[in-house]
């Protein structure tokens, strides 16, 4: 795979090569844990694997907590504290599965921004981005219906708020909400397809992994150089590269095990610092919060949906534009939404010939600047909708258009990148030649 | 000191900003309860104070309709031995649908849901309300102090002041400068719409003065420790697996530590000989 040269599984014993004939699972397995790999891939490549870590997780954790609950909006909210009271080891199980989602999103945008800034979403990787961003979006999904289920105050008004974004679509949005509700408001068909839907995407999103591993598998690893693997010749590309198994997966597992030790100092010493203390007040259609708000993970989007008011010249002019069609509201479900096409179409929108952010001085200092825009986003998602907060996410939201749709072309353009080492090998080579182990990165030539 | 410091910042930003004008509510101050910090476990002498409490005093209105009686006997929470909870369950009336009528309560039955029907469930309570969110609302000393549940219901049952002179006699309601989500007058009100005093009116009337109840222990039934008593035993009917979590978190934070150690070792031993082809 991979158009890397590598060795492959060759079938020995006479059992071995009669199920090769039949079936080349293990072949398959073979090549999927062998697969030439870069040898100086950073600790920013150890998400994928704390990705597909939480994902078993959450279905293992998922699958035990069905077994007790029951999806009625009589019975949801006490089904949840019959799990933390009567069922062994239930209380556990519900934490880390509510956790769980927040570390799941903890590795997801840390695996996103990797991607940015070492280029991974870049020819020929377009593919497994894409891929990567419809799980992203079905993750979204699946956490929101998730949410829904323990029947709190903020499940329902949560999922009030959020459905209600798809009655600001002109003309067929409320049709839209109330076939997507069930019903005129959230309510009991709400919470049952919201259930079934909970359980069903978490497949979808493993279905997707696959086809994710597989587009990486075919194009091989980026790196932190985005120097490709050469492929010339088998002993060419060991020079570059070591196997998957053992030296990335003792690696990664290590990783694992350092973000597992402070999820559970989370989930057995403070499991509800991430949730909503409403949500432990049932569902109440009569009884709004004073505050309406999602959780953290979401807070980016949020914020952009929040920010196009019907103050803003853009607003007005689309509105204007479109005779009053397009108002505030849908302004800011377009704007959330294509937040995310942004970011997926990042792969044509970068006109960088150069792959590493590493080497690209200019860029290193935009890409910095939109992390700190998206933490900048999150909090303003969480604070009331009044100044000074509306303006200062007018300008956050509009900064993350800007990086995707104006600086990415042009800074392919005008910017003048440094150089890049001719082969991974070379960048290992500096890395680890200096004396002492370990030396620091950006250490002197191997030469 | 640095705690007094900390609260007055917290005090200070909740009173200049916005808190009042959202219906906010005055400080909550914390106590340092035995459950509090990552090795905190309750006081089985004060859960059997506060269900003590809780019984004679808040059941008259208030129900706990998710805990079942049995879980008084349980190791971590009030523990009392297995024939006070049978006789302790008798103390209530159920309703069965299976005989359509009501019955004596068995140790098997929940606490009976609220009398009144204006006044909330109080199973989560202790759960559903955030004392402190500090520092900087980042929330991280609820690793030390918890969400402060408890304390804002000690800090509610203690909130209760004469009312500020702005407000009419006749206002319904009992002032409490904690309860931030009850009527407010007009007439104690700034003219943008924030309040001039914290707190808010709150229905219920004070339910504790000190000395309600009489503990065969001989305890102090001051109002201060009743508050206590009675909050540290809502925080157990919110989490009653608050002990059990928090072991299995310590036991689970040590394998981890060791597991990571013993990775980082192997994955040092497994790309030495890679790393030492490249040193000079």
């Amino acid at each position: 795979m991979g158009g890397i040269p590598h060795d492959h599984y060759e079938p020995k014993a006479a059992w071995e090569k009669g199920l090769a004939k039949r079936l080349p699972i293990v072949g398959l397995l073979y090549d999927t844990l062998m697969i030439p790999t870069p040898k100086n891939l950073n600790w920013m490549w150890i998400w994928g694997i704390v990705l597909t870590f939480c994902l078993a997780l959450q279905i293992i954790t998922g699958i035990v907590l069905v077994m007790h609950y029951t999806p009625h909006v009589d019975y949801a909210f006490s089904s949840v504290e019959h799990i933390m009271r009567n069922v062994n080891g239930g209380a556990m199980l519900r934490y880390i599965h509510m956790n769980g989602a927040s570390l799941f999103f903890v590795a997801v945008y840390a695996h996103i921004f990797r991607g940015l800034y070492y280029g991974s979403y870049k020819a020929p990787r377009e593919i497994t981005w894409v891929i990567g961003m419809l799980i992203y979006v079905l993750m979204m999904g699946t956490a929101f219906m998730g949410y829904v289920l323990p029947w709190g105050q903020m499940s329902f008004w949560g999922a009030t708020v959020i459905t209600g974004l798809f009655g600001a679509v002109p003309f067929i949005g409320e049709a839209m909400q109330t076939w997507l509700l069930g019903g005129p408001a959230v309510d009991n068909a709400t919470l049952n397809r919201f259930f079934s839907l909970h359980y069903l995407l978490p497949f979808v999103i493993a279905g997707l992994v696959v086809l994710h591993i597989w587009a990486f598998h075919t194009t091989g690893n980026n790196n932190p150089t985005g120097v490709e693997v050469r492929r010339g010749s088998k002993e060419e590309a060991e020079k570059d590269t070591l196997p998957f198994w053992p030296y990335f997966v003792i690696k990664d597992l290590f990783a694992l095990a350092v973000i597992l030790v402070v999820f559970f100092a989370v989930v057995g010493f403070m499991p509800n610092f991430l949730g909503h203390p409403d949500n432990y007040i049932e569902a109440n259609a009569l009884a709004t919060p004073a505050h309406i708000v999602p959780e953290w993970y979401f807070l980016p989007f949020y914020a952009i949906l929040r920010a196009f008011t019907d103050e803003v010249w853009v607003v007005q002019l689309a509105s204007f534009l479109t005779a009053g069609i397009v108002d505030a509201k849908f302004f800011g479900v377009v704007a959330m939404f294509g937040a995310i096409v942004a970011m997926a179409l990042a792969p044509w929108l970068d006109t960088s010939s150069v792959r590493s952010g590493r080497y690209r001085p200019m860029f290193k200092w935009w890409f910095a600047l939109l992390v700190v825009d998206f933490f900048v986003l999150m909090w303003v998602g969480a604070m009331p909708a009044e100044e000074p907060y509306n303006t200062i996410s007018l300008i956050a939201s509009t900064y993350w258009f800007a990086y995707f749709l104006v600086i990415l072309p042009l800074l392919g353009v005008i910017e003048k990148p440094d150089a890049q080492p001719d082969t991974i090998e070379d960048d290992f080579a500096a890395h680890y030649g200096a004396d002492g182990a370990g030396a620091a990165p950006s250490a002197q030539p191997a030469e | 000191m640095f705690k007094k410091l900390a609260a007055s910042a917290v005090a200070a930003v909740m009173l200049s900003t916005s808190v009042f004008a959202a219906g906010g509510a005055g400080p909550v101050e914390n106590i340092d309860f035995s459950f509090d910090g990552p090795f905190g476990s309750f006081d089985q002498n004060q859960l059997q104070r506060g269900l003590q409490i809780y019984t004679e005093v808040c059941a008259a209105c208030h129900g706990l309709k998710f805990v079942p009686i049995r879980t008084l006997g349980d190791e971590g929470g009030p523990h009392l031995p297995e024939d006070q909870v049978r006789a302790y369950a008798e103390f209530y009336e159920v309703f069965d649908p299976e005989i359509d009528d009501f019955r004596v309560a068995t140790p098997n039955d929940h606490f009976p849901a609220s009398g009144l029907e204006t006044a909330p469930d109080l199973s989560l309570m202790a759960k559903a309300r955030a004392g402190f969110h500090g520092p900087y609302g980042l929330g991280i000393n609820q690793l030390m102090n918890g969400i402060g549940g408890a304390e804002y219901i000690a800090s509610l049952l203690n909130g209760y002041e004469d009312p500020p002179s702005c407000a009419p006699e006749d206002f319904d309601g009992h002032y409490n400068v904690t309860f931030g989500a009850g009527g407010y007058p007009e007439e104690c009100k700034y003219e943008d719409g924030s309040h001039k005093y914290p707190g808010s009116w709150i229905a219920m009337a004070p339910p504790l003065w000190g000395d309600d109840v009489e503990f065969a222990d001989g305890h102090a039934t001051d109002l201060h420790h009743l508050t206590e008593d009675v909050s540290a035993f809502l925080m157990w009917t919110a989490e009653p697996k608050l002990v059990a979590r928090k072991q299995a978190g310590f036991v689970g934070v040590l394998f981890l530590t060791v597991l990571s150690v013993l990775l980082y070792l192997t994955n040092k031993r497994i790309w030495a000989p890679v790393k030492a082809r490249y040193k000079k």
